[in-house]
């Protein structure tokens, strides 16, 4: 078996091997341990760092889109409450003048109604006047033409208030 | 592979060979050997396919996200084994892991169908051992350079009760120095066991064609051949599975000498 064969202190290549061996693993360990692994760690290590640092850019994105969309409803709710509040008064006010000048159209109304009553009973006072000397002159014709008898014209009138106001 | 007169030996492909270029170090011939020639073309593999990796894009192609997953595997490992010190350690159990990984992968390659002879750097023991040790002695370093004298306390479970342990601690202390023992037999014994199974069936599979009554050694062969394709699939398996294994323990051993227990 060689590779037995090998350990016993008289063999010719142990040393050839071991030589090699040390050349060949200490080159591998100084180039490609030392050297490029380090350098391929760093790559993979800056990736894992970009994309850790690319995922919490898009979380804090993500946030400030999500206030933004919060301030943006608030001050929307905002405006449309002061918008009510701006309808509402507007109504309100328009209720109060158009109550104001009702009021002063029916006081004008009734102002005038109260006048055109005083007119009427005016009117109809001297037209009740008037009918009783009409009355009074028609009663002393009438019993003058009846009987011939000249009546007075105040007693004619006396009689005719008489009748009329009962 | 073959040797004369049909026989078929599964050993000769751990066989190491001198390919030249030898110079004496500290009284000791160093040859250039075709298991010298397989570390390095796991090393230039290796190379190429991390260099593959390091365009640093943001959006990975397929063979950065490739390797990007291998670093990230182990990285993520070490995290979990050893916490956000074991960064510090992720080189060396990188290198372990991919050195071992493309070790045991190009030992599996089929280039005996070219004719060409691939050798698995990790069937030898002398390799396996010699990472364990390292592996081991890291875990020495570090845990008396952090502990100090503290580290002994390492053989002493936490919440074990005062009469036992004068039992507990030798047991604890032999199964820690077993460790490099058993890290480095794993994976030589995985190696060596899946080449051989896969050697001798092979030796089924040619000895069963050349065989007198032709139609009993090709019910053999086929049968050896179906079962080779398997237990190939089963060995890639493997070879993953025991690098992971070797680099699992090593960061695991490493989480003792770093945060005891």
């Amino acid at each position: 078996m060689p590779q037995i064969a090998q350990l016993t202190a008289d063999n010719w290549y142990l040393a050839s091997q071991l030589f090699w061996l040390l050349v060949v693993f200490a080159g591998i360990y100084l180039v490609i341990g030392r050297g490029m692994l380090p350098k391929i760690e760093a790559t993979v290590d800056a990736r894992d760092r970009k994309v850790a640092d690319d995922l919490a850019a898009a979380k804090a994105a993500h946030a400030a889109a999500d206030n933004l969309e919060e301030s943006y409803r608030q001050q929307s709710d905002a405006s449309r409450a002061a918008a009510q509040k701006a309808v509402a008064a507007a109504k309100d006010k328009a209720a109060k003048d158009a109550e104001k000048r009702l009021a002063k159209v029916d006081a004008e109304l009734s102002e005038k109604l109260a006048a055109a009553e005083a007119g009427v009973a005016a009117a109809r006072k001297s037209a009740m006047a008037e009918i009783e000397s009409v009355a009074a002159d028609a009663a002393g014709d009438l019993v003058a033409k009846l009987s011939g008898v000249k009546v007075a014209a105040a007693d004619a009138k006396a009689a005719v208030k008489a009748v009329l106001h009962g | 592979m073959a040797a004369e007169s049909g026989k078929i030996d599964p050993m000769h492909q751990f066989e190491v060979t001198p390919l030249g270029g030898g110079f004496n170090l500290g009284g000791h011939e160093v040859l250039f050997t075709n298991s010298a020639l397989w570390m390095v073309i796991a090393a230039i593999a290796l190379g190429l396919f991390m260099w593959g990796g390091m365009r640093r894009q943001l959006v990975p192609g397929r063979w950065q996200a490739a390797v990007e997953g291998f670093t990230g595997f182990i990285s993520n490992m070490m995290m979990a084994n050893i916490g956000t010190e074991g960064r510090k350690y992720t080189p060396y159990v990188f290198s372990l892991f991919m050195f071992i990984l493309f070790c045991n992968l190009l030992g599996m390659l089929p280039l005996g169908v070219l004719g060409l002879h691939p050798f698995t750097v990790t069937s030898h023991i002398a390799i396996t051992g010699v990472l364990a040790l390292i592996s081991f002695a890291i875990v020495l370093v570090v845990g008396f350079w952090r502990h100090g004298l503290h580290f002994f306390s390492l053989f002493v479970p936490h919440g074990t009760p005062l009469p036992m342990i004068p039992i507990i601690a030798p047991i604890e202390f032999v199964s820690f120095m077993v460790r490099p023992f058993s890290l480095g037999l794993r994976l030589f014994v995985a190696m060596t066991a899946g080449h051989v199974l896969l050697k001798v069936l092979s030796g089924f599979v040619i000895n069963g064609f050349n065989a007198e009554t032709l139609w009993l050694g090709s019910i053999v062969s086929v049968l050896s051949f179906i079962l080779m394709i398997g237990i190939s699939a089963l060995e890639l398996l493997v070879a993953g599975i025991q690098a992971y294994v070797f680099a699992l323990l090593t960061s695991l051993y490493i989480n003792d000498a770093v945060n005891l227990h």
